[in-house]
C-alpha cells in the first residue's frame, strides 16, 4: 500500500513539475543571438553547406569530442566484460551457430557493398547533406550486422579493427591540435582552405574530422556487436 | 487540421503506444521489438519536424543497432534456476 503511494506522490510531483512547464511555454518566433549568429555568420565563416555539421564539428566540436570519448569508454568496457566471459567458455568447444537460409545470404551479399558504401556515402558528405560521422558510422555497423545475420560465425579482423580505431582517435585529436596552432582554437576548421562552398572538397577540416568520426564511430559499433554476438 | 498535424499525432500515437507495449509486455523479445518500434516513429517524426540528421541517428542506432545488442544480450542470459542451453 505504501509503495503505492509513493508511486502516486511521486507521479503527482512530476505531473505538477511539467504542468508549470508547460503553462510557461510560449513558442518561440525568433532565434536567440546565438543561434541568430550561427545562422548569419556560419555559411560565410566556416564554409560548410549544412549548418548542423558547423554546429556540430566546429562550434560545438569539444562536445563531440566528449560523445567520441564516451562512445570509446563504452566499447572499451564491452570489450573489457564480454573478453573475460569468452576465455573461460574456450575449455568447452561451442558448436557452431546455425548458418542463415540462403535467400538472407544472397540477399546480404547484394546488400552488404551497398551499405558500406552508403555509410561511407553518409560521412563524406557530412558538411553538405544531413548526416555525418555518428550516422555513417551507424549505418556501416548496420552493413555489419547484415553480415553477422548471414554468416553467424564470421569473425572480424581485431587487429585491422583496433588499429583503424586508434588511428582515426588519434587522428581526430590531432586535427583538433592542429586547429590551435593553425586556426583559431581546439577544432578549428579554417586551417585548412575553406574552398568552393558546397564543393566536396570544401569547409576546411570539417570532412576531415568527419571521416575520422566514421571510421572510429563504425569500428567501435563493429566490434561492440560482435562481442555481443558471442563465437 | 492539416493533413502533416494528422500525420505527426498518429505518429505520436504510435510512439507512446510502442512505450507503453515496452512496459506492459510480458515477453522480453516483444517488449525490445515495441521499444524498436516506439524508436521508428519517432525518427519518421524528426523527419517531419524538418530534422533529418536526428534522424537518421534514431533510425539506425535507436532502432536498429539498440534493438539488435538487446536481443543478442537476450540471447546471452538464461532465466535463474534455468540449466537448459537455451
Amino acid at each position: 500500500m505504501a509503495k503505492r503511494l509513493f508511486i502516486f506522490l511521486t507521479l503527482l510531483a512530476v505531473a505538477a513539475m511539467f504542468f508549470d512547464f508547460a503553462s510557461h511555454f510560449r513558442p518561440a518566433d525568433k532565434l536567440s543571438p546565438l543561434a541568430e549568429h550561427y545562422v548569419a555568420e556560419g555559411p560565410q565563416e566556416l564554409g560548410a553547406a549544412n549548418l548542423v555539421t558547423a554546429v556540430v564539428v566546429t562550434y560545438r566540436g569539444l562536445d563531440t569530442l566528449g560523445e567520441v570519448t564516451v562512445l570509446f569508454l563504452s566499447a572499451a568496457g564491452v570489450g573489457l566484460l564480454l573478453a573475460g566471459r569468452r576465455k573461460r567458455e574456450d575449455a568447452e568447444p561451442q558448436e557452431d551457430l546455425h548458418p542463415s537460409s540462403e535467400l538472407v545470404q544472397t540477399a546480404v551479399q547484394f546488400l552488404l557493398p551497398i551499405a558500406m558504401l552508403f555509410g561511407v556515402y553518409i560521412f563524406v558528405n557530412g558538411h553538405l547533406t544531413p548526416g555525418g560521422g555518428f550516422q555513417g558510422g551507424a549505418v556501416i555497423a548496420s552493413g555489419t550486422l547484415l553480415l553477422f545475420l548471414a554468416l553467424p560465425n564470421a569473425k572480424l579482423h581485431h587487429g585491422i579493427m583496433g588499429e583503424l580505431e586508434s588511428f582515426s582517435g588519434f587522428g581526430y585529436v590531432l586535427v583538433g591540435l592542429l586547429g590551435i596552432f593553425l586556426a583559431g582554437g581546439f577544432l578549428d576548421n579554417r586551417f585548412l582552405p575553406l574552398g568552393d562552398f558546397g564543393r566536396l572538397l570544401s569547409a576546411g577540416a570539417m570532412p576531415l574530422i568527419y571521416v575520422l568520426i566514421g571510421l572510429k564511430v563504425g569500428t567501435e559499433l563493429s566490434v561492440v556487436l560482435e562481442r555481443f554476438k558471442g563465437e | 487540421m492539416t493533413i502533416e498535424l494528422l500525420i505527426a499525432l498518429l505518429l505520436c500515437a504510435g510512439i507512446l503506444t510502442g512505450g507503453v507495449l515496452a512496459v506492459v509486455l510480458h515477453g522480453t523479445v516483444s517488449a525490445i521489438i515495441a521499444a524498436g518500434l516506439a524508436s521508428l516513429f519517432a525518427a519518421v517524426l524528426y523527419v517531419l519536424l524538418a530534422a533529418p540528421d536526428v534522424a537518421m541517428t534514431e533510425a539506425s542506432i535507436g532502432s536498429g543497432l539498440a534493438t539488435v545488442i538487446f536481443l543478442y544480450a537476450v540471447n546471452r542470459t538464461r532465466r535463474y534456476g534455468d540449466d537448459s542451453d537455451d
